[in-house]
């Protein structure tokens, strides 16, 4: 820390900052300084710091200091809800209209944070030290629970600084007070960027930086973010890219706490092949609560944490304040849940990835995390949330499920002793984002394609975006881009005498407000309490009215399930009862056991770094001394019983098993690479004559199972390895599967709701998914029969590349085996095989040729039926 | 592939396309086309790809050209709005009248182009509200009556298998009735566990046989979810 006195301190900070610190006997770090003096040289600047840093303070500083200095030189200020100076025009007459029309009463900053609770919060602190210094700076916020009133009022008189969400500045760009609204805009302060950028989130926040470069030319932007693998591609998405080459922010690296110690828990417990529940170590984990003050319990998905927290209340006998925190519980809930937290009353909490950003909490002294961290930033994300005193080291314990996931931890622990990090690298503008975001220029006032086609490529992820593409999508906005021309008349958009695109209809802008956003829920149930009907017919008609809101699950589950089954949810074990419109009734059952779900996995799969790092780990026997005697044990066995590949090898094992033959190989992609591929596969085996059952797939490893013997027609000369895993599979086999995908028509309907083809909401009524009288799948069918090119359909298939069907590192995958398979016949199940296995039962089978299921579910009942 | 049904006695053969065949009579039935929702949508501002007419009649060529039926009966709703005609691109209108060739064409009204006596004028063949032939008598909106084939209610079936939900359309019927799937490109399915069933159906168990790609499984509507 500099000392107190140090002259650098003297030009930036005008006295009344230099009073506040001293009073509060704190120094300006360095990190905050070097951001005051970034924005004097009127630099945008990218801030990396761990969470504790006093990040925030970074971040506004140099806007308190600018304001403040405003002040001094006699500049009009906003005064709290009354008028301005004399030197300021009187309010009345400052009517916001149009372009090119400079009025002084806009905003100075902008706060953009991923959620709008950050948003809250983040407003509610910094009103501390503005209030402290006396400052005259009107702070607001503005997310979608600001009521309407004052959104409105914010419009014609905004504040100094304005705290909100992406969506919101979007919502805000769409209508003819944007000029009004940014063209004083000095600064805008991104919080959370490395989470931003992942998402399309990020695309439509890119698009609208791009827009308020073009408002506010003397805008700069700070980016505040958490340590990335690659910070120049925040710096420049940070700022205006130019036709040729890039620009980049100022990049300024905040010194790192103490490094984190991480350990894995080496259980005295039998440690489980398969499965992801960590039941046997849940003794250890509430001995490790004991000993902490605050603890966070990460795991990776909804389900185990309900599970999770069911069982550690089982076994609290010291009847310790655990709590229960993830994305589908009910807003309130998870408040008050957060408040709790905040006031130091919570031993625990069981969270999920919802937790992973917000605000300081600070008195969390261990992360837990239960299962393989899926990355190593990630981890160390997480980790960074223990213990935010910047000097002490925070403490995090990883606790293995299974024993592949042992293998998975002491990678990360690795990698986290190396600071090692695996974000992904800046996404692909995305063109269904684009298509929302054209439609919201044309909203807040008539656009030249030229001119806002030479904006959008200034955003750094549209930076490649050919004009051919760019006019795709303004197609698309008007008419629906279709081959076929007969929506003229139903244009959205359209080109006046002038050369510009306007909106046909105010009605179009309406709609347009109503649907804004990129988030597209996965199809959730609102769950819904009532009281038990014993109902032998189900009918999904009128039934008694429901109460209490419990929170939301997800559609695929309850829909495997039949009325009367039990499941857990909200700490609690609940009665399935009916599903009413966009609503799944349910009542309580205290008594039962609940069905046990199946399983999903987590929602990301295994990150590619890690995913190498294992591989090594594996291939090399002398690097085994540090996993526990049982997972050593087991790999002894596999290196005995059939072969421990090495790290660049495909490993491909056959065996009988009970009348079956099995294929397993192990890719090591991660789960939902190993998914496609078992679809892609079992087609080949299918053509190949193998008469192929069904597969199943985990982080590192795909079975497939099937009437034909492999081993065989390998021998035989019948089957090449080389040729069932050759690229080609992406070619034509790929192809085929898309057409009937479920996973590619979510994806396409996500883009198709995104882009704007579908809208949820209607003036006037709120039209729940399942009102919709359309269904994007048959939108879809439909669409890759007669236009296959469509932008939609292109949109769908980047997606589908990297989201859940991981096209692309499939491709990755095949490209780095070539040559590299080998082949073990083997006359029983490998130890490596073990687990996956395991998991039968719980995955999906063959293909979805779901024909094959309604012929086994149907001949199921026949022979029922006939005894 | 086909199933043999019987409604009232009568041998028929549901296809799995969604279309029925009276071999005695040498009929083909099709229910609810919904030709131009397409453009019906894009008119509210929803712009839906407008080759849905054209994919319904691909299909209803399909089926025609293998059965070479003598009479075509579409069971009511075949356009999604009464000015669906007038806005039929010319080749999907001509394609329509290379179908209706050489054969008898009956459009029954539904609900949705309840004008269907003008549109006919309009788009060849001619229009019925009901049409009964021997013991079977066609309508639009199902009235739960003795050798009844309807349409209007487009029955989908869902079963519960390996922890997999399967959704299909399906003809729902019983000994004496039937309600016919919807054989629309753009056309969606209410469920046959729907109370509006039971009101076709009264208390009795009646099957759904669901539409694979290839052949129809037909389950009992009590087991479907």
């Amino acid at each position: 820390m500099p000392p107190a006195d140090s002259l650098t301190t003297v030009p930036l900070l005008p006295d009344v900052f230099q009073r506040w610190f001293a009073q509060r006997g704190w120094t300006p770090r360095p990190h905050q300084l070097a951001l005051l003096e970034h924005a004097k040289a009127r630099r945008s600047t990218l801030l990396i710091a761990p969470t504790g840093a006093g990040k925030t303070l970074a971040g506004f500083l140099p806007t308190l200091v600018e304001l403040d200095e405003q002040r001094h030189a006699g500049a009009p200020r906003k005064t709290r809800g009354q008028g301005t100076d004399r030197a300021m025009p009187p309010r009345s007459s400052l009517v916001s209209t149009g372009r090119n029309v400079a009025r002084s009463g806009g905003l100075h900053t902008l706060y953009i944070s991923p959620l709008k609770a950050l948003a809250v919060d983040i407003a509610r602190n910094l009103e501390t030290p503005v209030a402290e210094m006396g400052l005259p700076i009107r702070i607001e916020t503005r997310t979608g629970d600001t009521p309407a009133s004052k959104r409105q009022r914010q419009r014609r008189d905004p504040p100094d600084i304005l705290l909100t969400t992406p969506e919101q500045l979007a919502l805000l760009l769409a209508t003819a007070d944007g000029p009004f609204l940014f063209s004083s805009l000095r600064r805008v302060v991104l919080d959370e960027l490395h989470s931003l950028v992942t998402s399309k989130r990020g695309d439509l926040l890119a698009l609208d930086l791009a827009r308020l470069f073009r408002l506010a030319p003397q805008l700069t932007t700070v980016g505040l973010s958490a340590t990335v693998a690659d910070p120049a591609e925040l710096c420049r998405y940070l700022v205006p890219q130019p036709p040729a080459g890039a620009a980049q922010a100022d990049l300024v690296v905040a010194e790192g706490g103490a490094a984190p110690v991480v350990t894995m828990l080496d259980t005295a417990e039998h440690l489980p092949w398969a499965g992801h529940s960590a039941r046997h170590a849940l003794t250890e984990i509430y001995a490790l609560i004991k000993l902490h003050k605050t603890t966070l319990v990460f795991v990776n998905t909804r389900m185990q944490a309900e599970m999770i927290f069911q069982e550690l209340w089982r076994i609290n006998d010291d009847g310790l304040a655990i709590a229960l925190h993830h994305g589908s519980l009910d807003v309130e809930q998870r408040r008050k849940v957060e408040n709790a937290m905040a006031a130091g009353r919570l031993r625990a909490v069981v969270c999920t990835s919802s937790l992973d950003l917000g605000v300081d909490w600070g008195d969390v002294d261990l992360v837990i995390n239960v299962g393989a961290p899926k990355g190593s930033s990630r981890l160390l994300q997480r980790i960074g949330r223990a213990n935010h005193r910047m000097d002490e080291p925070s403490r995090g314990v990883l606790v293995p499920a299974n024993r592949f996931e042992v293998l998975e931890c002491t990678a990360a622990i690795a990698a986290v002793a190396q600071n090692a990090q695996d974000t992904p690298p800046l996404r692909t503008g995305a063109l269904d984002v684009l298509a929302q975001h054209v439609l919201g220029c044309a909203c807040g006032e008539p656009f030249l394609a030229e001119e806002l086609y030479a904006e959008v490529r200034q955003a750094a992820p549209y930076t490649s975006l050919t004009r051919a593409d760019f006019d795709s999508v303004v197609d698309f906005v008007a008419t629906g881009g279709y081959a076929l021309k007969v929506y003229e008349r139903f244009a959205k958009i359209k080109q006046t005498k002038d050369g510009r695109w306007r909106i046909t209809h105010p009605l179009v802008a309406q709609r347009y407000r109503m649907n804004v956003g990129t988030i597209v829920e996965a199809d959730m149930l609102k769950v819904r309490l009532v009281r038990s009907r014993a109902s032998k017919h189900g009918y999904a008609g009128p039934i008694a009215r429901g109460g209490k809101l419990l929170g939301q699950v997800e559609e695929y589950f309850i829909e495997t399930l039949t009325p009367g089954d039990t499941f857990v949810f909200s700490g609690e074990i609940l009665r399935y009862e009916a599903i009413v419109e966009d609503e799944v009734y349910v009542s309580r059952a205290a008594d039962e056991d609940p069905k046990i779900p199946s399983y999903e996995g987590g929602k990301f799969p295994l990150s590619t770094y890690l995913a190498d790092r294992v591989r090594h780990l594996l291939a090399e026997p002398s690097a085994w001394r540090v996993l526990p005697d049982q997972v050593r044990e087991w790999l002894d066995i596999q290196k005995w019983r059939s072969l421990i590949p090495a790290a660049g090898d495909l490993l491909v094992e056959t065996f009988p098993r009970a009348d079956k033959s099995y294929l397993v190989c192990y890719p090591f992609e991660g789960r939902l690479a190993h998914q496609t591929l078992g679809m892609l596969l079992t087609r080949r085996l299918e053509r190949a004559r193998l008469r192929p059952l069904g597969f199943v797939a985990n982080e590192y490893a795909l079975a497939v199972w099937g009437l034909g013997d492999p081993a065989l027609a390998i021998r035989r000369g019948e089957l090449s390895l080389a040729e069932l895993f050759d690229q080609d599979m992406l070619g034509d086999d790929l192809e085929a599967w898309l057409a009937e995908s479920a996973l590619m028509k979510r994806t396409f309907r996500n883009c198709a709701i995104i882009a704007g083809l579908i809208e949820r909401r209607y003036p006037g009524e709120e039209k729940s998914r399942r009102q919709m009288t359309i269904s994007t799948d048959l939108v879809y069918d439909v669409l890759r029969k007669h236009q296959p090119d469509h932008v939609l359909l292109r949109a769908a298939r980047e997606d589908a590349a990297t989201g859940l069907l991981d096209i692309r590192r499939l491709g990755a995958m095949l490209s780095r085996i070539r040559g590299r398979i080998i082949h073990k016949e083997l006359d029983r199940v490998s130890p490596l095989a073990v687990p996956v296995l395991l998991e039968i039962g719980a995955e999906m089978v063959y293909g979805e040729a779901s024909d094959v299921l309604l012929a086994e579910a149907e001949a199921d009942l026949v022979k029922e039926a006939m005894g | 592939m086909r199933a043999a049904i019987e409604v009232a006695g009568v041998p028929l053969e549901a296809d799995c396309a969604g279309a029925l065949y009276w071999p005695e009579e040498e009929l083909l039935a099709v229910s609810d086309l919904h030709f131009e929702k397409g453009s019906s949508y894009a008119a509210r501002g929803m712009l839906l790809p407008p080759y849905d007419t054209a994919a319904t009649l691909a299909a209803l060529s399909g089926v025609i050209a293998q059965y070479d039926p003598r009479t075509v009966v579409t069971l009511g709703d075949s356009f999604h709005d009464n000015d669906g005609p007038s806005r039929l691109s010319a080749s999907d209108r001509a394609s329509l009248g290379q179908l209706q060739r050489g054969r008898d064409w009956i459009w029954i009204a539904g609900n949705h182009d309840s004008e269907m006596a003008r549109m006919a004028r309009e788009i060849g063949g001619v229009f019925a509200h009901t049409l009964s032939i021997g013991p079977l008598t066609f309508r639009h909106i199902p009235e739960g009556a003795e050798g009844e084939i309807a349409g209007h209610l487009h029955p989908s079936a869902r079963i519960s298998w390996r922890g997999r939900s399967i959704v299909r359309r399906c003809f729902a019927a019983d000994a004496g009735r039937m309600v016919m799937p919807a054989f629309g490109a753009y056309t969606g399915g209410l469920s046959i566990r729907d109370r509006a069933f039971a009101a076709v159906f009264g208390t009795r168990d009646f099957m759904a046989h669901m539409l694979g790609g290839r052949r129809l499984y037909a389950f009992s509507a009590a087991h479907c979810l």
